[in-house]
């Protein structure tokens, strides 16, 4: 274990990028904890005198229609929009690496079954099917995780399928066997943990994927609904005034967007660099 | 002649692998629809204090009141034969209502496809011919930052930039400006139209609406293209054959556009396939910041509506073309490269 840090320190070190992309996230998770706490104004609270205001000194990202300061809105939506994305990936996660190894490890009919129904799910355009999953159980924000949930689910049936499939005649599940574990526990004790790392790369790159989906669902008017702070919904608010040259309202919950992604996606990059054996030398 | 065959061959087990995929699409839709909050048929009843009778005929005509594998059955016969049901709040068969918007959707989408190649092909060529030089950090650069720009942002601010601030762009909202003069009808694709009848101010303000939503999507799919083309073509750059057309004094450019580009085509084939069967469906997006009347809108608006007929044959057709397009990429495949026969 201490030998990963040390590596991880290494990596990040020698990898400005990859840093950065650790302390982005670092300040995202902070932010969504401390929100209203740090958040110069009520998100909610509207003044309609103070409407459509630029970006000054007491409103650093301006005024929406409404005259809600953006900054806090925006610092009020991390918190939702993180918790959207990290409910659904670890949920596809965990369903997904389950039922993916025990798939890789049975074979045979249940391999076949769930190999179909995977490829049934993937010959869905994913953003249609997320609308319409969405559409179909309610309008609530539980279900924007169950859809982005289920979308991401094909991806990591496939990958821990393919990652068990070639370890389950190694030496060591033999052993786990002649030791008298059952397959269950072979396959939770001892499959799941060695693809764990390969996973963690995929955890990371799809966060940002989860981000992207779910605030273009409420950019649509699906799932969160107004006067809930939310990224895509800010975007969507401001999309009727960007005509008429008020950019504040779409540009910085825009940018929120782009930086949380970009965080995560590069936070991806960095950890295959870590755990890949190859960069070890 | 073997290739041909050989290709058709291809063609018909392709074909025939994508039958049960699809049918699981269609039982899919159809139970997902039918879970759908909201009766239709209290929906589209005349008003609010519509009587019962009238609700109970509703749900009759609309065989609402039949066992739900009766509805099924009659489903999938209804899709055999070509019947994909009416839209309630178009009044239109729905297959007449989606061959009417295909086109502004296929339009939008294959020339955002080409403004994407010819980017990000030239940008992978050049990344991949200077590995680790500045241009290579910079095309990565754009690369990292456009899947990181959800469309809907970067279409709103490419609005603010060329519409409000430069005034380059008309107003962003449809395919024709309203005053114009109707284009014909003759493919549904208003760039070929008009070049048809030689309306060419016609053809200019068709252009005109079509580049800020298509170069949108661009920029979304980006990334993808150009980091293959790189990655690939570094690969084929370090290969024996690419030595020896060097060492025997061939010019750099003969050697990089005829010889490794075309070998380092085949991944990018792939992922073109991949990339524009993802542009078909992240469509509704698009479509809904410039107010395109494209498919994607169209399957936005019934499935707010609770019209059930047009949302499940927006899927089914997007899984038909996402099974076209992969038949499609699977016969170039075989064209660019005759070594690649059914296994």
């Amino acid at each position: 274990m201490s030998s990963t840090l040390r590596h991880a320190g290494w990596v990040l070190r020698g990898n400005p990028v990859t840093a950065f992309a650790a302390a982005g996230t670092f300040l995202l998770v902070a932010v969504a904890v401390l929100a209203p706490w740090i958040a110069p104004y009520d998100p909610i609270t509207s003044n309609v005198s103070n409407a459509l205001k630029p970006p000054s000194a007491a409103h650093w990202a301006g005024t929406d229609q409404l005259g809600r300061d953006i900054f806090s809105r925006l610092l009020a939506a991390t918190r939702l929009d993180l918790t959207i994305a990290a409910a659904a990936v670890s949920l596809s996660f965990v369903a997904g690496a389950v039922i993916g190894s025990f798939c890789g490890y049975v074979g045979g009919r249940l391999d076949r079954w769930v190999g179909r129904l995977v490829d049934v799910l993937m010959a869905f355009p994913l953003f249609v099917l997320a609308m319409a999953l969405v559409a179909a159980l309610g309008n609530r924000v539980e279900n924007i995780i169950i859809a982005t949930a289920i979308i991401n689910l094909p991806f990591y049936i496939r990958f821990a399928r393919a990652e068990v499939n070639v370890r389950r005649h190694a030496g060591w599940v033999e052993a786990a066997r002649a030791g008298g574990d059952s397959h269950a526990a072979v396959v939770l004790r001892f499959l799941l943990p060695n693809i764990l790392p390969a996973m963690a790369v995929q955890i990371s790159l799809n966060l940002g994927w989860a981000i992207l989906n779910a605030a273009g669902l409420s950019f649509l008017g699906l799932g969160v609904q107004a006067p809930t702070p939310e990224w895509g919904i800010m975007v969507a608010e401001g999309a009727r005034f960007i005509g008429t040259g008020q950019w504040w309202l779409v540009a910085f919950p825009g940018l929120a967007l782009m930086l949380a992604v970009l965080c995560f996606n590069l936070l991806g990059d960095g950890l295959r660099d870590i755990l890949d054996p190859r960069m070890r030398t | 002649m073997s290739v041909a065959k050989n290709i058709g061959r291809r063609v018909v087990k392709r074909l025939g692998a994508s039958v049960p995929a699809l049918l699981g699409v269609v039982v899919f839709t159809f139970l997902l629809m039918r879970v759908l909050p909201g009766d239709p048929a209290t929906f589209f009843a005349s008003g609010p204090n519509a009587g019962q009778e009238e609700i109970d005929e509703l749900r009759r005509q609309m065989g609402l009141d039949r066992p739900m594998y009766e509805q099924l059955a009659r489903y999938l016969y209804d899709v055999a034969t070509g019947h994909l049901g009416r839209s309630m709040t178009t009044g239109q068969p729905v297959l007449a209502d989606l061959a009417q918007r295909l086109p502004a959707s296929l339009e939008l989408s294959f020339f955002a496809l080409i403004i994407a190649l010819a980017l990000a092909i030239p940008l992978g060529i050049a990344a991949a011919l200077k590995p680790n030089s500045l241009i290579d950090h910079a095309v990565r650069f754009v690369c990292t930052l456009g899947v990181c720009v959800p469309t809907f942002v970067s279409g709103l601010l490419l609005i603010y930039v060329f519409y409000y601030l430069l005034g380059l762009a008309p107003d962003p909202t449809g395919r024709i400006d309203i005053f114009a003069a109707q284009p014909p009808e003759i493919t549904g694709f208003l760039l070929i139209d008009f070049l048809m009848v030689g309306d060419l101010a016609g053809w200019r303000a068709a252009f005109g609406q079509l580049i800020l939503p298509a170069f949108t999507m661009a920029l979304f799919v980006l990334a993808p293209l150009a980091r293959m083309t790189r990655a690939s073509l570094l690969a084929v750059l370090g290969s024996d054959f690419i030595r020896t057309a060097r060492s025997v004094g061939m010019t750099g450019w003969r050697v990089v556009i005829v010889y490794a580009l075309r070998n380092a085509m085949l991944p990018v084939l792939t992922i073109i396939g991949i990339v524009f069967s993802t542009m078909l469906g992240a469509n509704v997006l698009v479509e809904k910041v410039f107010s395109w009347p494209g498919i994607g809108s169209y399957a936005l608006d019934a499935l707010l509506a609770s019209d059930y007929a047009p949302v499940q044959g927006f899927v089914l057709l997007i899984a038909a073309i996402f099974v076209m397009v992969n038949l499609a990429i699977d016969v170039l495949y075989g064209i660019a490269d005759p070594r690649v026969t059914v296994e």
